[in-house]
């Protein structure tokens, strides 16, 4: 499986041409070797080297795009399965369900709700990702126009039925954003796979088990169909999480190459409790799923497991950052506290919640120290007199208050006289070590 | 078609270790595979429950989390037994935050006769939290250890600062001490060596990583813990081959995602509902990362675990 570049910067033209939009062969490549790219961006490789390369040139778990333009969400690509040893690649993107069994107003809300649960997090924002539009009814022109419908309001579409004649219709109508279609299976493979040809969509490998399900991506890769997802059809929580656990294994292995894509599951198939729902998926969001369908979701559920989704595929080697600013806290007016932190995104996430709880409006000072913490980023030379007075010359609190009285973490205590020399129109005060004592000491503090 | 999935070459186990003492002890650890990963090795005892209760009423907590135990909040004894009795908690965990120098600063004797009514009122496995004061707590869980001695406690958070004093109290009276260090596997390991060096024995060593709440750390926690049982399963690094508990309870409900009302930010919704799930989210991830015994605080988060752990472990 794993060719060095080296290997494979051997077998191409090394010509230079760009072509590719790489500046180098080589640079080409080292991005094959680490599963960035693909090696049919180069026109001009012999269709030796294709063949020697192709297989180990792409990622052991193909990256599948679902939904086209704004509204496409990418699933698979993951090339390792403990975080702690590579980023993870595609966050799990979430569906929420509609049926044609539901009346306007029900699926017009849930179409509300993608886009109105969406939220602000360290510069990122948090929502729901694709609608998944289920055939119950058997009627191919209900089942399309609703499809049409939700994939014309820009969502991203997967589209759920065993019915040919409803996908064929709903395709017909959306085939142009790029719906996922849900699902060839051992009796249908020939038929689906057809469809998912013709109108050039993503398909979903359904099979009860992972022998069963390889047998379908076999089938449809002989149709030289790539963009497959699996589902391995399992109806519990511990059967799905083993066959999650096998599949990414199997597939970056090598050993299991009919594995080798991302997959779809549905915890509604495994529970009728919503809640247990929301705990299936946050299960299955840890541990591999590519694809999450909820049967529906609330701010009260959507909201932690996109929480648990950027924890586990944010990068375990960079600290995650809050923009350096003012952060108004409470509606601070011109006496209020003035305190600064680190832009670690923790430290400013639990000093603006300790100052929220304090109920003391105050102004948040937040210093670039590339994401690291008080204690580290003093070490590293980033929380110091030289960078922070400076900052607080030029960020403008000077003209939001009408003191100068400025509080600093009593980790960095040490600081202060320095910080006094720098900042000489501001009385520096030592603030507690632990934000939890943050609420007490506002309340006693006078700006 | 067949397909070839390749066995993990697992060389090491988790040491199984009993928590508490007569009938109602429980036996954590034992793993020989990844978390619930079954069809590749076993995991002879299922991960345990600790329900919270707290040696103060607390303060600002959101309803919530107050309302499963109405009447009882300032009664610690009678908290644990509604705890047991009506919630079926697997063990109970006593925090000591009263005995906080920062805050009410409560003396060692007070904390001492709390455990003890506790203890007298419930007969299931105990573990008592200090206040994460180094000093502080050498005195009070020394004392306390010394009070309970017939029960066979665990003791903790034990840190570098006070390893010396509370090995030493758990190795004379049978106790175990869950070894906490800041998330880090380098410290986690010269933490336990340190313990193996003073005599504690190994059947009374759990590992405590340290535990950062969804959205305040959670993945930090979540990666050390993957490191520690990868290394422990597959390396054959007998320092890390111990249990792991996390008390999830406190860092959850502290945020303020979980304190607004849904009234502040209708985005977030039931309030309830919102915090029941940041509880069960949060305890599910560290599950999966290899916890033995979570320390949990709502009753219907859970609920929500044991159904979800009953379909893992069947």
């Amino acid at each position: 499986m794993a060719v060095s570049g080296i290997e494979i910067f051997k077998q191409l033209p090394k010509t230079n041409c760009k072509d590719c939009g790489f500046a180098t062969c080589l640079a080409f490549a080292m991005s094959l070797a680490q599963g960035k790219t693909e090696l049919s961006l180069c026109p001009h490789v012999s269709d030796e080297a294709t063949e020697s390369l192709s297989a180990a040139s792409e990622p052991p778990i193909r990256t599948v795009t679902v939904g086209a333009g704004d509204a496409a969400a990418k699933a698979g690509g993951e090339t390792v399965a403990f975080r702690h040893e590579k980023t993870f690649v595609s966050p799990t993107p979430i569906a929420i369900l509609v049926t044609d069994a539901m009346d306007d107003d029900e699926v017009g809300a849930r179409l509300a709700k993608m886009d109105d649960l969406q939220y602000d997090r360290v510069g990122l924002t948090l929502a729901a990702d694709l609608v998944a539009v289920k055939e119950t009814g058997g009627d191919p022109a209900a089942f399309a126009a609703l499809a049409a419908r939700v994939s014309e309001a820009g969502y991203g579409v997967i589209l759920m039925s065993s019915d040919e004649a409803c996908l064929s219709a709903a395709l017909d109508g959306c085939a142009a954003a790029k719906p996922l279609i849900y699902a060839a299976d051992a009796d249908n493979v020939d038929a689906v796979g057809a469809l998912a040809q013709t109108y050039a969509c993503p398909v979903v490998a359904r099979g009860s088990g992972l022998e069963e399900v390889a047998a379908v991506t076999e089938k449809l890769g002989a149709m030289d169909l790539k963009d497959i997802v699996i589902d391995s059809g399992a109806n519990n929580l511990g059967a799905a999480l083993a066959d999650q656990v096998r599949i990414r294994r199997g597939a970056l292995s090598g050993a299991a190459k009919p594995l080798g894509f991302p997959t779809i599951a549905l915890p509604f198939e495994m529970t009728d409790d919503p809640m247990q729902e929301a705990v299936i998926a946050s299960a299955l969001i840890a541990k591999y799923a590519g694809i999450v369908v909820l049967s529906d979701f609330d701010g009260a559920t959507l909201f932690p497991l996109l929480l648990e989704r950027l924890s586990i595929f944010t990068d375990p080697q960079r600290p995650m950052a809050t923009d350096e600013g003012i952060y108004e806290v409470g509606g601070p007016g011109e006496e209020s506290p003035v305190i600064i932190t680190a832009n670690f995104s923790l430290s400013y996430f639990i000093v603006s919640g300790e100052i929220e709880s304090s109920r003391v409006p105050s102004y948040l000072l937040v210093k670039d120290t590339e994401g690291l913490s008080v204690m580290t980023a003093w070490a590293a030379g980033k929380f110091v007199p030289d960078e922070i007075g400076p900052f607080v010359k030029k960020c403008g609190i000077e003209e939001k208050v009408s003191h100068r009285k400025l509080v600093i973490p009593g980790y960095a205590a040490q600081i202060a006289g320095e910080l006094e020399d720098e900042l000489p129109d501001w009385e520096i005060v030592v603030g507690p070590r632990e934000a939890s004592q943050l609420p007490a000491f506002l309340r006693s503090f006078e700006a | 078609m067949a397909v070839d999935i390749p066995k993990v070459a697992y060389s090491g186990a988790i040491r199984e270790i009993r928590l508490g003492d007569g009938e109602n002890a429980v036996t954590v650890g034992g793993e020989t595979s990844y978390p619930f990963e079954l069809f590749d090795g076993e995991m002879p005892n299922p991960p345990r429950i600790a329900m919270e209760v707290y040696d103060a009423a607390p303060e600002g907590w959101a309803e919530a989390a107050l309302e499963p135990f109405a009447g009882v909040t300032d009664d610690p004894a009678a908290w644990a037994k509604r705890c047991v009795d009506d919630y079926g908690a697997d063990m109970i965990c006593i925090q000591l935050v009263s005995t906080d120098p920062n805050g009410a600063d409560a003396s060692p004797e007070s904390a001492a006769e709390t455990v003890k009514n506790v203890a007298a009122a419930v007969d299931v496995p105990l573990i008592v939290w200090g206040s994460e004061s180094e000093e502080k707590d050498t005195e009070v869980l020394r004392l306390v250890a010394e009070t309970c001695q017939d029960r066979k406690l665990v003791i903790g958070p034990v840190v570098e600062g006070n390893y010396r004093q509370l090995g030493a109290t758990a190795i004379a009276y049978g106790h175990t001490v869950a070894a906490s260090t800041p998330i880090d596997i380098n410290l986690c390991k010269q933490l336990n060596i340190l313990l193996a060096d003073l005599g504690v024995p190994a059947d009374q060593i759990i590992i405590d990583p340290t535990t950062g709440g969804l959205g305040y750390g959670l993945e930090y926690t979540y990666s050390v813990m993957e490191r520690v049982r990868m290394a422990a399963l597959t390396q054959q690094d007998d320092s890390l081959q111990f249990p792991i508990v996390c008390n999830l309870a406190p860092e959850v409900w502290k945020v303020k995602e979980v304190k607004t009302p849904e009234a502040e930010d209708p985005k977030l919704g039931d309030q309830k509902k919102r915090g029941v799930l940041m509880e069960a989210a949060t305890a599910m991830s560290l599950l999966l990362a290899g916890a033995d015994v979570l320390v949990m605080r709502h009753p219907d988060a859970i609920d929500q675990i044991r159904t979800a752990v009953d379909g893992l472990v069947p």
